[in-house]
């Protein structure tokens, strides 16, 4: 017999605990005294990367005002707390499987297995790393990712250099510009392989512009000096095709290469138990109960699809949430063979959708639908079909692939009358 | 002779462009926000521009050996380089909670530094 609870949440995050939270309540309201949910995380702590991401801007949509990352993440770990809601930390989830068991390990229990009813997959994203970037030049000490230079000086108390070059970017590479330019480093270039950022344009602002730090576009690392530690790095500008152009070569001393060069969702877990993945997002295709292909799997945040805002995260893993303790109370059905189904498509530069199969059945009176662009566009509108009738056409003075969209879908507009797609575009009008 | 100015907001993570037209310091006008903080962050970020500073102190006894502290307001943008000197001179004794005051008046900005993060 296996130890058993109605819902086991991997990763104990701004994901995993506001999918926990909203799991209980709904359990509550339905006059279920005491919920049957464990949160499982592999740190010490809860809260997951928000415990080093100590700079503001947090929680302007959730709580109205800016926050840190250690704050936003303390909220949502006191609601966690105030509802008793179990958690285990330092326990490794090992495999999950499609009948939703999940074996774990920690040190108290050893090896371990727990049967549940629903399992929410909430165990983020990581940072790509060198190895998958194909840089070249030698392997000397001094090359970080954003991710861990940003542990080693807001959580573990140390500088990883003085000088320092940042290839890519994106949102944490902007960030610890700035937080290393802060501790007395001197960040002097931040190169960037695509013609636009990889980030918020307020991190931009405030991170680079704020202590005149360059960005370059188009640019590249194409070769790091250094046998013992990193000696100089040398950055070229690369064509539309995004190869290196001979001559455009320039080399910066420095001690220190940090990569922000984008984040890959978690999925060795998900894909284990056989989970349908979307190649685009690397993360599990999902209905609008974000229920995956596998009847009781859900999954949110950032090993769903990589967000930039974790209040985004946040209401999505609520909803993962309510979905996972609306199957366990038998309040949604799974995949009954004639019910109705609506698949979201994209066209025009829009890449993916979260989600990407709509049940209208199911969905609650509305239904936030998340995308990203492919490319900078300005001046252009998005656009949403049933079939062939356009029923948003919404301007957006810039998109760009840093930035997540959405649209919101009406349960009215979806139901009573057969439809097969909806479409998601972007009408380029330029 | 006015003067005008284009910024991006960084007010939240929409990042919209807002124009401003002033002349000396007196602004004539400000356009392109979508709301009320992009206004108020244009006015200010032309006349005096402030930023929260975030960084960590040092700790004894606690979990880390630094904890995240706050500027509990917007410091002006100047002020910066003295703040960071300052904290960096910080040290404090677990445990600390998030919202403790670690300095009163942090350089001689009128602004409290506090705890960000439990330690």
């Amino acid at each position: 017999m296996y130890d058993k609870r109605d819902i086991i949440i991997i990763g104990g995050g701004p994901a995993g605990i506001a999918a926990a939270v909203s799991a209980y309540d709904r359990f509550r309201e339905a006059g279920i005294a005491k919920p049957s949910i464990l949160v499982i995380e592999r740190d010490k702590v809860l809260g997951g990367i928000l415990n080093q991401c100590i700079h503001n801007g947090f929680g302007l949509h959730t709580f109205k005002e800016e926050l840190t990352g250690p704050e936003y993440a303390g909220r949502f770990i006191d609601k966690l707390k105030e509802r008793n809601i179990e958690y285990m930390l330092e326990t490794m989830v090992m495999s999950i499987t499609p009948d939703r068991k999940v074996t774990a390990m920690n040190r108290e229990r050893g090896l371990f297995t727990i049967e549940a009813k629903a399992i929410v997959l909430a165990m983020g994203c990581r940072e790509r790393a060198r190895g998958a970037l194909n840089i070249p030049g030698y392997r000397p000490a001094g090359i970080y990712s954003a991710g861990t230079a940003q542990r080693l000086v807001n959580i573990e108390g140390f500088m990883p250099g003085r000088e320092v070059v940042i290839l890519g970017s994106g949102d944490i590479g902007l960030i610890m510009a700035r937080r290393m330019t802060l501790e007395g480093a001197r960040v002097k270039v931040v190169a960037e392989l695509m013609p636009y950022s990889g980030g918020l344009k307020r991190n931009i602002v405030q991170c680079l512009n704020d202590f005149d730090i360059p960005l370059k576009l188009s640019h590249t690392v194409v070769d790091i000096k250094g046998r013992e530690r990193v000696e100089s790095v040398t950055i070229a500008e690369v064509d539309d095709k995004l190869r290196p152009i001979p001559g455009t070569e320039e080399e910066y001393t420095c001690d220190t290469l940090l990569l922000s060069c984008g984040l890959i969702p978690e999925n060795e877990l998900s894909n284990g138990a056989g989970i349908g993945m979307n190649p685009v997002t690397n993360g599990p295709f999902v209905n609008e109960s974000m229920e995956t292909d596998v009847p009781g799997i859900f999954a949110c945040g950032n090993v769903l699809h990589v967000h930039d805002l974790v209040d985004y995260v946040s209401e999505e893993a609520g909803n993962a949430g309510l979905h996972a303790a609306m199957y366990c109370l038998g309040q949604i059905s799974s995949g009954s063979a004639n019910e109705k189904v609506i698949n979201v498509k994209t066209a025009n530069s829009v890449r993916y959708t979260v989600p990407s199969v709509i049940r209208p059945d199911q969905m609650g009176d509305e239904l936030t639908v998340r995308f990203r662009v492919g490319n900078v566009y300005k001046n252009c509108y998005i656009d949403v079909y049933l079939d062939d009738e356009c029923i948003i056409h919404r301007k957006r003075p810039v998109v760009a692939p840093g930035e997540m969209e959405n649209i919101v879908l009406k349960k009215e507009q979806l139901t009573g009358r057969k439809i097969e797609n909806v479409r998601v575009e972007l009408d380029i009008n330029e | 002779m006015s003067e005008k100015i284009s910024l991006t907001c960084i007010g939240c993570p929409l990042g919209c462009t807002v124009n401003v037209v002033k002349s000396g310091n007196t602004i004539e006008s400000i356009s392109g926000n979508t709301c009320k903080r992009g206004y108020d962050y244009a006015q200010t970020e032309v006349l005096a521009p402030v930023r929260t500073v975030t960084s960590t102190v040092r700790v004894n006894g606690g979990r880390n050996p630094v904890v995240a502290v706050k500027t509990e307001a917007p410091i002006p943008k100047g002020k910066i380089k003295d703040c960071m000197k300052a904290i960096y001179n910080i040290k404090v004794n677990a445990p600390v909670a998030i919202g403790d005051v670690i300095c009163d008046n942090i350089a001689d900005t009128g602004v409290r530094l506090v705890a960000s993060a439990n330690d």
